[in-house]
């Protein structure tokens, strides 16, 4: 508790270590939208298997730390980023790298429910109709794989012809989550996952979290603390965006080392 | 916060340092009254007016058509009226008014002064149709109420519509079956609408042995001249080719000319045997007629008519009406030519126009960068959707028809020539104008529509890794179609009513043929057409007897309305299925 914002510029870490090693690098990442920078230095390590959450204010800028990692931000118009980003030692910004691929890589979900006007079935196995994948066989495997890993399998095993518009919003946000895993990425990217959805939903979801971890890296905005405390195991604090502190959740949450993440959890501000 | 001294002028106000802020009080009444101007009632009402007044016009347009297209075809009494002088008129009334007589229009200055003084000067007349064009010279009269004498309705009168000359309207004395007569005592109109029955047979024949037969002779005979007009274009007039060709030719010619002096003896001989068959007519004022029967479409008792014997004439008109050609300078007969032309060239524009503008939309959309020339581009769209039609006739026949079609001619149909092929204004020029004209309205409405595909759609297909055409191919133009859709029913609603540049790119007045046919291609893209708004056009200005045409452009413009209304609804119903399957759902 010995060290304030203001006057010092670096991260407090004592993250903890998954056993299969570092799968992302960040370091000395700046971002700016137009002329206003969003993001100030952030260096940080994704442990691979591990669930990381980012968590903060509003307007901390987590969902852009979160979409600079798929590239998503590349659509947006007067964008300019400094610094380094690699996944397994590859530059993610690297000219050679092709942004498609290293989407594929990632799954993304995203805040509010965004399902595909189609079918259940056709949603789930988009990204491989993405990637030509024809073979009614393998996609039929997807589709059921995928289900039963968001743990919406049983709900809708007999609707997979049926609009997935007609889904409840966990129900979509599930699908969301399946199409995400269908892919077979290595990362799941999750835009606060569970803010449109009520507390048994909610609930669903978390539990998924936990089912997934282990099998991919997942990294989570939330707002909510103790879904952040529930299912992850490093949790970053952003504030004004900059990293504050990154290490254990446990640690986050009961004893943290800065004065500012103290205040954020405790919920004396934010 | 602490209040001091409340209650006063001013309120003094102490923030938590104590610092004494001091505010200087408004003293706001606020009033518990009904507040009207603010709830804005009055706009709500001057808006609902102004819908009603819209809504007015338009329902009251359409009632108009409506009312007049629909009673078009309903047979009215006819009435025979003496007049003063001894002369009889029989007709049905068209309308009535009351007008300011002058000296020129009064037949009997010293009788009809009296009623006409007591009219305040005021007299009435009515016009009725009579008929009888051969004999009278005109078939609509005047009638002045107070040259009457007498008015009734016989029974027995007779309304006869025939190929030429308009209705005539008088009584059958005798007919004539090839020397058999039968005198008026034993005359029946079932006897009539008997011999009538075979006359029609023997009509029908000619019309296939005329329009068929005899159109597919001439059209081999000028198939076999450009085949010589092609193999003396490429190899010259003295070259052996050309005079095996000739040969060929000669011989070809020899046959189908046989062929034709046959079918035309038979046509002849048919009509010959058809002018045996007449009917003995005499109008109300004892002028005789003869007609052949054969002349005779539809005979009737209108003064003594059952209700379904009322309704058959009312649809069977209907029916000539849909499916018969035009007859008479268009003032007769039926429709259907314009009916094809006008689907076929709304359909042909639709599918034009669909992917152009979608295209055009989609790349200054999804693609283009978004900076000063797109705006430009854009502006330049919409201000195309208001360069006047007619411009559009103009560049269409200078440049589809001229240009391309001359082209095309010089190409593909040297041997036709001079006589332009795709030269001059057709089907597919005439589409291609509107589709240039209405394209506007599809790029600015799928614009919309790929504006209105929420970010968060494209961002979950990019997300899984798809390529931006990809996203665009799976999930935003499906998403889109039902607002390009929208865009697509106005644009065939505005194509399909326009008329001034079709005058100019290939709509006629009459035209001979269908644009398909069962001659080879068998779709004939290049041939004139005909064109429901230009018929009303053609039917209200351009004929000889605007009377007899006012109750056909009501009926031509119901018919117009309905059509490019049921186009609108059947596209609009696609544009709902599709809306239901991306827009179901709930959060
Ligand atoms: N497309 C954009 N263009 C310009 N500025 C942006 C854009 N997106 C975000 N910003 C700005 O960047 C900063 C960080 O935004 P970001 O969305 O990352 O915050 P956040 O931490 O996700 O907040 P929240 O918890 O509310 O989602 C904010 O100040 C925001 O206004
Ligand atoms: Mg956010």
């Amino acid at each position: 508790m010995s060290s304030s914002v203001d006057d010092q510029n670096s991260t407090v870490y004592h993250i903890e270590r998954g056993s299969q090693g570092t799968l992302m690098k960040i370091s000395d990442f700046n971002l700016w939208y137009g002329k206003s920078q969003a993001l100030f230095s952030v260096n940080m390590e994704i442990e691979r298997g591990l669930v990381t959450a980012l968590i903060g204010p509003s307007g901390c800028g987590k969902s852009t730390l979160l979409r600079s990692i798929n590239r998503m931000n590349d659509l947006i118009d007067g964008l300019t980023i400094k610094g380094k980003m690699t996944i397994d030692d590859q530059d993610i910004y690297s000219s050679v790298v092709d942004v498609i691929a290293l989407r594929k890589v990632m799954g993304m979900v995203f805040q509010k429910p965004n399902p595909f006007p189609m079918s259940i079935a056709d949603n789930v196995t988009y990204p491989l109709k993405v990637d030509g994948v024809r073979d009614r066989r393998i996609l039929n495997e997807t589709v059921e794989k995928a289900l039963k890993g968001a743990a919406l399998w049983e709900e809708v095993k007999d609707r997979l012809k049926e609009n997935a518009l007609g889904l409840s919003g966990g129900q979509q946000q599930r699908l969301c989550i399946a199409r995400a895993i269908a892919g077979d990425p290595e990362v799941l990217l999750m835009d606060e996952p569970c803010s449109a959805l009520d507390p048994v939903a909610t609930a669903k979801i978390e539990d998924l979290i936990d089912a997934l971890r282990g099998k991919y890296s997942i990294v989570i905005v939330t707002h909510n603390m103790q879904q952040a405390a529930r299912v992850s195991d490093n949790t970053a604090f952003m504030y004004l965006g900059k990293l504050i502190e990154y290490g254990e959740t446990s640690i986050i949450f009961t004893n943290p080392k800065v004065d500012k993440t103290m205040e954020y959890v405790t919920g004396r501000f934010g | 916060m602490e209040f001091n001294e409340p209650g006063k002028g001013q309120q003094i106000l102490a923030d938590t340092d104590g610092n004494v802020i001091t505010q200087a009080s408004t003293s706001r009444q606020r009033s518990t009254v009904w507040d009207f101007k603010a709830r804005g009632e009055p706009f709500v009402w001057s808006l609902g007016a102004a819908l009603a007044i819209g809504v007015l016009m338009i329902v009251g347009f359409v009632a108009l058509i409506l009312y007049n297209g629909i009673l078009t075809f309903y047979p009215r009494p006819i009435e025979v009226v003496e007049l003063r002088g001894g002369d009889r008129i029989a007709g049905d009334l068209i309308r009535s008014e009351t007008f300011l007589p002058g000296t020129d229009n009064v037949a009997d200055p010293d009788s009809s002064a009296k009623t006409i003084i007591d009219n305040k000067g005021l007299s009435k007349r009515s016009l009725l149709r009579t008929g009888n064009f051969d004999l009278y010279n005109d078939d609509f009269k005047w009638v002045f109420d107070d040259e009457i004498v007498s008015k009734h309705f016989p029974k027995d009168i007779l309304f006869i519509e025939r190929l030429e000359w308009g209705p005539f309207i008088g009584s059958a004395k005798s007919m004539d079956l090839n020397g058999q007569i039968i005198e008026g005592a034993n005359l029946s109109t079932d006897g009539l609408e008997k011999a009538q029955d075979e006359a029609r047979s023997r009509r029908l024949r000619i019309y296939e042995i005329e329009r068929t037969e005899i159109a597919s002779i001439n059209h081999y005979l000028e198939k076999a001249r450009l085949a010589l007009r092609k193999v003396e274009l490429r190899h010259g007039l003295e070259s052996p080719e050309y005079k095996a060709e000739l040969e060929k030719y000669k011989a070809e010619t020899e046959t189908l000319n046989a062929q034709y002096q046959e079918l035309a003896s038979e046509a002849a001989a048919i009509k010959q045997m058809d002018s045996r068959f007449t009917v003995n007519l005499e109008d109300v004022n004892g002028k005789p007629k003869t007609l052949p029967i054969s002349q005779i479409t539809r005979l009737f008792t209108p003064n003594n008519l059952s209700f379904t014997e009322r309704a058959w004439v009312y649809l069977s008109r209907w029916y000539e009406f849909l499916t018969q050609e035009p007859r008479e300078a268009n003032t007769e007969g039926g429709v259907m030519p314009a009916i094809f032309g006008t689907f076929c060239m709304t359909v042909l524009m639709a599918l034009g126009v669909a992917p152009f503008g979608v295209v055009a939309a989609l790349y200054l959309k999804e693609y283009a960068k978004q900076g000063k020339l797109v705006s430009l581009i854009r502006i330049c769209v919409n201000n195309l959707a208001g360069v006047p039609s007619i411009v559009y006739g103009v560049f269409g026949l200078g440049f589809f028809a001229y240009v391309l079609g001359g082209s095309i001619d010089q190409l593909f149909y040297p041997e036709r020539l001079p006589t332009p092929t795709f030269g001059s204004g057709g089907l597919l020029w005439a589409s291609l104008t509107l589709a240039l004209l209405t394209v506007p309205v599809v790029i600015v409405a799928t614009e919309e529509a790929l504006a209105a595909v929420p970010q968060s759609m494209r961002e979950g297909s990019l997300a899984c890794g798809a390529s931006k055409w990809q996203t665009i191919k799976w999930i935003v133009l499906p998403r889109a179609l039902p607002g390009i859709m929208t865009g697509l029913i106005l644009a065939m609603a505005r194509g399909a009513e326009e008329v001034a540049p079709l005058m100019l790119v290939g709509v006629v007045k009459l035209a001979p043929e269908l644009p398909i046919d069962s001659f080879f291609p068998f779709v004939h893209f290049e041939r004139s057409f005909m064109h429901l708004g230009f018929h009303i056009f053609d039917l209200g200005f351009q004929s000889r007897n605007s009377e007899a045409a006012i109750p056909m452009v009501y009926v031509t413009t119901l018919l117009l309305i309905t059509l490019v209304f049921a186009m609108n609804i059947a596209s609009i119903i696609i544009r709902n299925r599709l809306k239901r399957k991306f827009f179901t759902g709930h959060f």
